[in-house]
């Protein structure tokens, strides 16, 4: 599963159909639980309600085979005890109940007000997602790029240059520094980190109180050796009273192997007990003063942000050619965010952060926002037009997205979602500040909503229709004045519109038997 | 410099041949000259290699380009994610039919390439050149890995001085341009002279920095050694790329010249616009890089229909 979820991240060639990207992530929990919201259909979302079952029936199961960064905890922990010298053994500890009920609360209560900020640093899932896109994905191309010269100069043609494009740092850190802390307590600890913080563990945890498979002592046979505690990765396993956590416990089933007198077993309960149905997580506390401080920290972190860009780009104003000297900032509104995310608000609420469209993006337009949407968007992905624009065909964001905060278009249906509308500023336009030939924009509109108009001197200066615009961002790529003095620039819509369909008129027919013009 | 020679004598043929009634009806203008030393062919009404196949016979076949052992660059314009239906990149069984030509006349390997717009492996792919073009025997390298581009200096550029090229055209003994006839948003038309920005790196100080005159500075870097237009499919608007194919219409017309000035002239003809009016022609005929007055070249002008 790590390898399958770590192939889908890695995929540059964009080898796998979208279809398997939706099988393979489909059991992830949070990103189904948001799904399911999204969408509110347990066919295309119910694979929460599939991982509830499984933990009702055989315990974390999917802490163990199904979580991408639980496997990947493992790899760690197993590095590290091949790698130590002394062998390793694991102990019986005591559990964290107030820590994990508290970061079970803080999800849940992110989860129903839409706060993705926090779901983001929480889920599992997402963080091994940017894990695999800022840090393994570029290990990926790199080797790639390196191994495609010689299979091209040996005329194996399968490989092709790629080109990586990240433009901030911050993602790479942030992600660095994270799955380097979760390393270190899985190099230690183990699955310490799945007991002590992972929301998605603590409440699998206490719904496998309940499962009809758990692993048991036998009482008679057992020696309490402790070999069983010893490589135990969650620590769960109290020898001296012959009990396993079960909350903790994430059915990997080391003990089983390792037990000399088989004491250990994974059975079904003695039906004393009924079974009971999932518990509903109690609602959160404190909710209005959580929200409110949010908004204003929100504020305040754009706020900030917004005088530190301004500033820079005073500096950077003063150094400009004179004739570049009056040239008008671009102030977008909204920023822009992917197709089928419907609108700013909805896509915010939902998205976890996964990054797994900013790595399936073939043109890499998808970027982790940094200030773009406010605090409660950092790191979900938003279209960056200075780093390339969105392919007028392409519609593979929608269909790989985990959690439905991207829902899936069709291609015509991507045709004429419209984003943003472009923004022509006549003052930056080099037509305009040069008196040159340029239209670059114009020639890279798919619909043509940006054309080309007479100006003076037999010169062409765009005009736009934003009608027809749909927001993809490909004139103001293109655009050769350096950002953030664009000559033309989308303005994101903060809900997505429906754009008319261009219409030119009749297709011209040319007699080809005339004659030549010379 | 033959050209010259007979200049003054085709003039005066020229004029006459303007008098004689009737003369051919298509060859009015223009000097006359052999099959096999016509400065410009244009072709009309044939399926797509057949019109080739006769523009070439009247420039002297592919063999008076392309020598045994030389490697060539064919550059088709692959800038868009569009299918051939589209006609926004060069057909691609024009493209697979000089490969197989030039291959025949002994090129030691023939290299397909474009800088493109999009994104680069789907055009590549929709475009339908790169298998084509493998298929054919060429050598289909990418265009959109800087690495892959060297600088050089373009001795007498104005607004262009130096610019980074791809490799393959720095190693290559022939340079074959083969554009397609479109209609484009920022220059009306674009040819031969505007489909060289597909070999630089740089297209955005084209832009910043005076574009039609960088694309005619280009030519003082290098100029290819043939041209041949694709107007098969012309894109009548909306382009570069067109939005759909109702921009498109059946041209079946294919011109082919080693003057890249004068091949850009009469493909905008064709299209229906003046060369005079397209600045990067303009510019290009005053710095004296080709001409734009077809009246002093041979023109072989074919009907196949």
């Amino acid at each position: 599963m790590l390898a399958m979820t770590f192939i889908l991240f890695a995929d540059i060639y964009e080898w796998f159909p979208e279809k398997w990207f939706d099988s393979v992530i489909y059991l992830q929990f949070v990103p189904s639980v948001l799904h399911f919201i999204a969408v509110f259909s347990l066919l295309t979302a119910g694979g929460f309600v599939a991982v509830l079952l499984l933990t009702l029936l055989t315990g974390r199961i999917y802490c163990s085979v199904i979580c991408p960064l639980g496997i990947l905890q493992d790899v760690v922990n197993r590095i590290s005890r091949w790698r130590s010298r002394k062998k390793r053994f694991f102990k019986f500890k005591k559990a964290h109940p107030v820590l994990r009920y508290i970061f079970l609360g803080i999800m849940v209560v992110a989860i129903i007000f839409g706060a993705g900020f926090i779901v983001t640093w929480l889920d599992p899932y997402s963080i091994a997602g940017r894990t695999f896109t800022y840090l393994f994905k570029p290990a990926t191309v790199w080797l790639n790029n390196t191994v495609t010269p010689i299979l091209n100069n040996a005329g194996l043609y399968s490989a092709s240059h790629k080109n990586l494009m990240q433009p901030s740092v911050l993602p790479f850190i942030l992600s660095f520094a994270v799955i380097v802390a979760i390393g270190y307590l899985a190099w230690k600890r183990g699955r310490l980190f799945c007991n002590t913080i992972c929301p998605v563990g603590t409440l699998l945890g206490e719904v496998s109180r309940f499962s009809l498979f758990k692993v048991r002592f036998n009482y008679s046979t057992c020696t309490r050796c402790g070999k069983c505690a010893a490589v135990c990765k969650s620590e769960c396993i109290d020898t001296k009273n012959q009990k396993v956590d079960y909350t903790r416990c994430v059915a990997c089933f080391n003990c089983l192997d390792v037990c000399p007198e088989s004491a250990l077993s994974f059975s079904p309960v003695k039906l004393k007990q009924p079974l009971k149905s999932t518990p509903e997580p109690a609602p959160g506390y404190a909710v209005s003063t959580h929200r409110h401080d949010k908004n204003r920290r929100k504020i305040l972190v754009t706020l900030l942000a917004l005088l530190a860009g301004k500033r820079i780009y005073a500096l950077k104003k003063n150094k400009m050619p004179d004739q570049q000297k009056n040239l008008l900032l671009n102030e977008k509104d909204h920023p822009v965010a992917p197709p089928g995310a419907k609108s700013i608000d909805r896509f915010n609420a939902i998205c976890t952060g996964c990054s797994l469209c900013v790595t399936a993006c073939p043109t890499d337009v998808l970027q982790p926002a940094l200030t773009e949407y406010g605090l409660r968007g950092f790191m979900q992905p938003h279209m960056d037009y200075i780093t390339n624009f969105c392919n007028f065909d392409c519609v593979k964001c929608g269909e790989v997205c985990p959690t439905g905060a991207i829902l899936p278009l069709t291609k015509e249906e991507k045709h004429l979602t419209q984003l943003g509308k472009a923004v022509f500023v006549e003052q930056n336009c080099v037509v305009y500040t040069d008196g040159t030939d340029c239209g670059a924009c114009s020639e890279h509109c798919p619909t043509k909503a940006v054309n080309m108009v007479p100006y003076k001197n037999g010169l062409l200066i765009p005009k736009v229709d934003d009608s027809i615009c749909i927001g993809c961002g490909a004139c103001e790529h293109a655009c050769p004045v350096d950002a953030p003095f664009k000559a033309i620039y989308v303005n994101g819509n903060a809900v997505h519109q429906l754009a008319e369909k261009p219409d030119f008129g009749e297709k011209k027919v040319i007699n080809d038997d005339a004659d030549f013009p010379f | 410099m033959k050209r010259r020679d007979f200049l003054v004598t085709g003039t005066v043929l020229g004029v006459g041949g303007t008098l004689l009634p009737n003369f051919g009806g298509l060859n009015a203008i223009g000097l006359p000259a052999n099959n096999g030393e016509y400065d410009l062919a244009a072709v009309r009404g044939g399926e797509v290699t057949a019109m080739y196949d006769k523009a070439l016979e009247a420039l002297g076949g592919i063999e008076s380009f392309v020598k045994t052992g030389q490697k060539v660059l064919v550059k088709p314009n692959i800038g868009w994610d569009a299918p051939p239906e589209r006609a926004a990149n060069t057909n691609p069984q024009l493209v697979a039919h000089i490969i197989k030509d030039c291959l025949r006349a002994g090129a030691s390997e023939v290299v397909v390439f474009d800088h493109t717009c999009d994104q680069g492996d789907r055009c590549y792919q929709n475009s339908g050149i790169e298998k084509a073009a493998r298929d054919a025997g060429a050598k289909v390298v990418t265009g959109s890995n800087e690495s892959f581009f060297q600088e050089v200096s373009v001795p007498g550029g104005r607004s262009l001085k130096t610019t980074k090229i791809h490799q393959d055209l720095a190693s290559a003994d022939v340079f074959i341009n083969v554009p397609i006839l479109k209609h484009h948003s920022s220059t009306t038309v674009t040819l031969s002279m505007k489909n060289l920005m597909g070999v630089v790196w740089d297209r955005r100080y084209y832009h910043a920095n005076d574009l039609s005159q960088c694309i005619a500075d280009f030519l003082t870097y290098r100029k290819p050694d043939l041209n041949i237009v694709d107007g098969y499919r012309m894109l009548t608007r909306n382009g570069p790329k067109g939005v759909s194919e109702d921009d498109v219409a059946d041209l079946k017309a294919l011109i082919a010249g080693k003057d890249i000035v004068a091949v850009d002239s009469a493909a905008t003809l064709m299209f229906g616009s003046k060369p005079n009016d397209i600045n990067h022609i303009r510019i290009a005929n005053e710095m004296g890089i080709g001409t734009t007055d077809l009246d002093n070249l041979a023109i072989k002008r074919i009907k196949m229909g």
